[in-house]
């Protein structure tokens, strides 16, 4: 995203090129532009980009997309520590 | 149906929804955010409800696009976070223009802050709107926690009996819904194909024009000043709690001296810190949200650090008359871890944070904020005995 970058090197997303069948979607549904699709086959154009959102892991048909998904927010990571369970967030905004 | 008929109308969607008894947060464990169904809420229908359409299977509400005072007045109380949860709009098929059975449908969220933007936004176009029920969460949000998710689609459509409005089977979704929705089991589960629309609103009446195109920017987030501010009021209430607790304790460590406790220095060293705590609140809650893209570093601990430290010193330059060394130390301290954990805290209001990424930031700053923060406690409760 234009004058917003993150850390680098920390997002899980994958893509297993073999299984992806160059449907497109993950490049439609992704609003950091992290996929580009060419030739059949999409590829991590910018892997940092990625905030972990999952829409793209959900979305593939073909199930060639894994990530580990969340909201990344300080407040939810700690009522996740805190409470033992899944983080989540009293969706600030 | 006259108008009393059809807020009956809308009303009574409420108490099926209650009947049918769809099933909370439980899927997405501890919920913090409007965990129940949108039943006996505040209604806000005379905002927006001007009628009704005829349909194949009876009368549908119909929406204006006209944002009035009420409108705007209700959109400020919740971005200072007052009743926000029960914002909402009752969940169910709507008609916008004068929609036929190949208009499009625009499906959203119960949020109504959320549904008065696409009312809005969608004006002049002939269109249906199926609104979920979100629990009265907006799209990104919701489809973070599952509630707009592939099954509330599903229920959304089936309820509606979309089906028999129009004839066309495709569903026009938000983009944002997508982490929450997967496209092809909607069109296993209720025949109904999924084009994600734009992330904004705004786009909706291009992608339509495009013939349901998005063009590269419809389709990425931004995040302009305006849309950082408008989040500072929600930040600024949601630390007040914590920041009443701190600034209660403050007091109490004021008064802690030579004299073991003195009421008199309680209330003077106490508003001191209490000020300083405020001044790292704002640092963190409201100055590095707006200064984001400015501010140096790529962490959120960093920059609301950064911010924090400069206050601070303005502040020390200010009163270096009267600062002793040890004082102005702790306020250095003090300000700038403050404002370094509240900043932190406004990852959860970005859209480009990643959960690993914040995971990461945390583990190596929060030591580094509550070390801080010792020190300056330290050094300004030492300092009271070293006059």
């Amino acid at each position: 995203m234009e004058g917003f970058r993150y850390m680098d090197g920390v997002a899980t997303l994958r893509l297993d090129v073999a299984a992806c069948t160059g449907c497109g979607m993950c490049g439609e549904v992704c609003p950091h532009g992290v996929f580009a699709v060419a030739e059949g086959k999409a590829r991590i154009l910018d892997g940092d980009a990625c905030m972990e959102c999952g829409g793209c892991a959900l979305n593939c048909p073909a199930k060639a997309i894994s990530v580990n998904p969340g909201v990344g927010c300080a407040a939810a990571i700690m009522n996740g520590w805190f409470s033992g369970s899944k983080p989540s967030c009293g969706c600030g905004g | 149906m006259d108008g009393n008929g059809i807020r009956t109308f809308v009303r009574d969607r409420y108490a099926d929804i209650a009947r049918e008894g769809t099933s909370c947060c439980a899927a997405t464990s501890s919920c913090g955010c409007g965990g129940t169904p949108s039943k006996g809420l505040p209604l806000y229908e005379d905002t927006f409800l001007d009628g009704q359409v005829e349909t194949p299977i009876g009368p549908v509400p119909h929406v204006h696009s006209r944002i009035g005072r009420q409108d705007i007045l209700g959109r400020w109380r919740v971005r200072w976070g007052i009743g926000r949860d029960r914002y909402r709009v009752a969940p169910g098929l709507y008609a916008l223009g004068a929609p036929d059975g190949s208009a499009p449908v625009l499906v959203t969220a119960n949020y109504k802050m959320t549904f008065d933007i696409v009312r809005r936004d969608a004006s002049g176009l002939d269109a249906w709107i199926l609104v979920l029920d979100t629990r009265g969460v907006n799209v990104w949000c919701a489809a973070g926690e599952g509630t707009f998710g592939t099954e509330e689609v599903i229920r959304g459509v089936t309820r509606a009996r979309l089906s028999e409005v129009v004839r066309h089977r495709r569903l026009i979704l938000p983009q944002l819904a997508a982490p929450g929705v997967a496209a092809h089991e909607v069109r296993k589960g209720c025949g109904f194909s999924v084009v994600y629309g734009p992330v904004r609103a705004r786009d909706i009446r291009a992608f339509l024009e495009a013939g349901m195109k998005a063009s590269p920017s419809m389709r990425t987030v931004v995040f302009p000043t305006t849309d950082r501010l408008v989040l500072t009021p929600i930040e600024i209430t949601g630390s007040l709690r914590p920041a009443g607790w701190s600034a209660a304790g403050l007091f109490l460590l004021a008064g802690v001296g030579p004299g073991i406790f003195s009421p008199g220095a309680a209330w003077e060293r106490g508003l001191a810190a209490a000020a300083a705590l405020a001044a790292g609140i704002l640092s963190g809650a409201v100055a590095t949200p707006v200064l984001l893209p400015w501010l140096p570093g790529r962490s959120f601990s960093v920059k609301g650090g950064i911010a924090g430290g400069v206050l601070a010193a303005c502040a020390v330059m200010w009163r270096r008359g009267s600062l002793e060394a040890s004082a102005a130390l702790a306020l250095l301290l003090a300000v700038t871890a403050v404002s370094s954990f509240v900043a932190m805290n406004f990852t959860g209001a970005t859209p480009f944070t990643s959960p690993s990424g914040v995971e990461k930031e945390m583990r190596r700053a929060l030591p580094v904020q509550a070390g801080m923060a010792v020190l300056a406690g330290l050094l300004w409760v030492g300092g009271a005995f070293y006059r």
